[in-house]
């Protein structure tokens, strides 16, 4: 083998890798790291040049003040919002894709409708949303917010929905009915536990899309259901942030998502590739 | 077994209900709402709602802002989106054959992309610190003499520090799509060209990119549309300044709603920007070849 050229040779060309891959981790994780680090540091730690690159000792001060001073709150708002608009998107989504794709409802033209809504700028719509929710009471509401991102996710819901739906044999649906099931039974009983897999991978983006939203909860909200998102940019100063804040609150709002990208990793993976085949 | 055939009629428009009255209740009244008003001279200074026709429109084509902060956007996406491709591409290339580890260095590539961009672009405020941020010091270090770059502030090193944040965020989510993709495509084909002696490149435009052009067409459409809307990471950076430097289309509309109070400008504002949108994707979709 000694005839190869050196970097065709396949120790050469795994550790080539090695050293790629472990050099763009480096860089790609940077940051978090940094985010994460500056939330442990002291005062003194953060503010000192030339920069400390890891603290001295793990110390939970910048967190303790959150909790304190209620700001830790608004992390289970984004929780609660995120969590109830994305049960409902998934329920009303999923029976939705169902409809579209077994009975074939409204045809091509209204999955293109659904679809479109998706390219809707949320800067387009937040104006007179905005406007129509002063009217009737629901800015700064737990209610308001769960409807919109409800509403703002379905048509991915649906989109996605209709793919993983399209795959389940209609024959096992046929025989379900024949057996004396109802359509809601043979949905609930049949296509739900067939289509688990994309149900919860479409959960978990869904999840991150209203647990990352910003503009929308910007505008929408006030003092009472301020989400994470806005509370972190409350902030930064015009002369100086809080950067101990900045950084304790972002990971508080991250850890969640890390943690449930975690747990269902193994959909994931196979709902991306999925999703992305079929489109 | 169709639906005719059983009693339950109406089962499958009432399975469409609720999600086609949430579309319509966010979707399109304020669409709607939008186009009225656009026509209207409503500000929330004074009282004065009389029809105005095409006034804002025409206010539009005058706007001198209004086409910069489209310029900015275009200018974001046209470096940001081919190269978060090409970089996505590459490090599908290197994670596609097997090696020990994979999966972990995978998952923690991906974890810029989950981050939320707000939390992005702050995490990034604070890496471009003039003074006690780590960028400075590493450039620093290279140089050799201390370095103390105003990268959020100085006019031409904001785009740097916008189209850094946001490569950083999502070229590991078109990592992970085109490694889905080029994961299905068939092996042999490939292998029989490369034993033939055909070279990388020639494999990659012939075999490869035909068959997960579907999947990367989805993906540049999706970065795109997300692009063309960048709003969070830029409030997080810059706010849209030092002036007006870094406003992007959707940090215009906001200001000029919500800053300004200028209703009825901001929706033919947002009335231009569904146009737009509505005219690149028709055109994308039929020339990416995505319209069966």
């Amino acid at each position: 083998m000694s005839a190869l050229p050196f970097h065709r040779r396949a120790g050469v060309r795994l550790s080539l890798r090695y050293l790629i891959a472990a050099l763009l981790v480096i860089i790609f994780c940077f940051p978090v790291y940094w985010l994460f680090i500056i939330s442990f540091k002291t005062p003194d730690e953060i503010f000192a040049y030339p920069p400390v690159w890891y603290p001295a000792s793990i110390q939970f001060a910048n967190y303790a003040v959150l909790f304190k001073d209620g700001d830790a709150a608004t992390v289970g708002n984004s929780l609660v919002l995120a969590s109830i608009s994305t049960f409902f998107a998934m329920i009303f989504g999923t029976v939705a894709a169902y409809s579209l794709v077994r009975f074939k409802t409204g045809g091509e033209n209204l999955a293109v409708w659904i679809i479109s809504q998706r390219m809707m700028p949320p800067v387009a719509i937040v104006f007179p949303i905005f406007l129509l929710y002063i009217w009737i009471g629901w800015v700064d509401s737990y209610f308001g917010l769960i409807i919109l991102y409800t509403a703002f996710s379905l048509p991915y819901v649906i989109w996605m929905m209709r793919g993983y739906i399209e795959d389940i044999p209609l024959e096992l649906e046929e025989s379900a009915l024949v057996d004396g099931c109802s359509r809601w039974e043979t949905l609930w009983k049949v296509v739900l536990p067939m289509a688990r897999s994309g149900l919860f991978a479409t959960a978990v983006f869904t999840f991150i899309f209203a647990w990352n939203d910003f503009l929308f909860a910007l505008v929408l909200t006030r003092t009472e259901v301020t989400t994470y998102t806005v509370q972190v940019t409350h902030y930064f100063g015009g002369q100086s942030n809080f950067w101990a804040k900045i950084a304790a609150m972002s990971v508080l709002g991250t850890i969640p998502v890390f943690f449930t990208v975690a747990v269902m990793q193994r959909f994931l993976v196979r709902g991306i590739s999925m999703g992305a085949v079929k489109g | 077994m169709t639906a005719a055939v059983h009693p339950d009629r109406n089962f499958k428009y009432w399975l469409l209900a609720p999600a086609i009255f949430l579309l319509l209740l966010i979707g399109l009244f304020p669409l709607i709402y939008s186009l009225v008003v656009s026509f209207m001279r409503i500000d929330m200074m004074d009282t004065d709602t009389s029809f105005a026709w095409f006034y804002n429109y025409k206010q539009l084509f005058k706007d001198g802002r209004l086409w910069w902060s489209l310029a900015h956007t275009l200018l974001i996406t046209a470096i940001a989106l081919p190269v978060e491709l090409l970089l996505g591409l590459a490090m599908a290339y290197l994670f596609l054959e097997k090696m020990p580890w994979r999966q972990i260095f995978i998952s923690l590539l991906v974890l810029p992309t989950i981050i939320s961009p707000i939390v992005a672009g702050a995490t990034w405020r604070l890496l471009f610190d003039n003074k006690y941020g780590p960028i400075n010091q590493i450039i620093s270090w290279v140089a050799g003499e201390r370095i103390d770059a105003l990268w959020t502030i100085k006019p031409n090193l904001v785009y740097p520090a916008i189209i850094f944040c946001e490569i950083w965020q999502w070229t590991p989510f078109m990592f992970l799509i085109l490694l889905a993709a080029l994961s299905n495509v068939d092996k042999s084909q490939t292998e029989a060209a490369e034993i033939d002696g055909a070279r990388f490149l020639r494999i990659f435009r012939y075999i490869a990119l035909p068959a997960i052009w579907p999947v990367m067409a989805i993906a540049i459409l999706i970065r795109g549309l997300d692009l063309f809307r960048i709003f969070d990471i830029i409030w997080a950076l810059t706010q849209g300044g030092p002036g007006t430097r870094t406003e992007t289309i959707s940090i215009y509309a906001y200001t000029q709603g919500f800053k300004q109070f200028e209703t009825s400008y901001t929706a033919a504002i947002a009335f231009l920007v569904v146009f737009i949108l509505t005219v690149i994707c028709t055109w994308a979709i039929r020339r990416m070849g995505l319209a069966k």
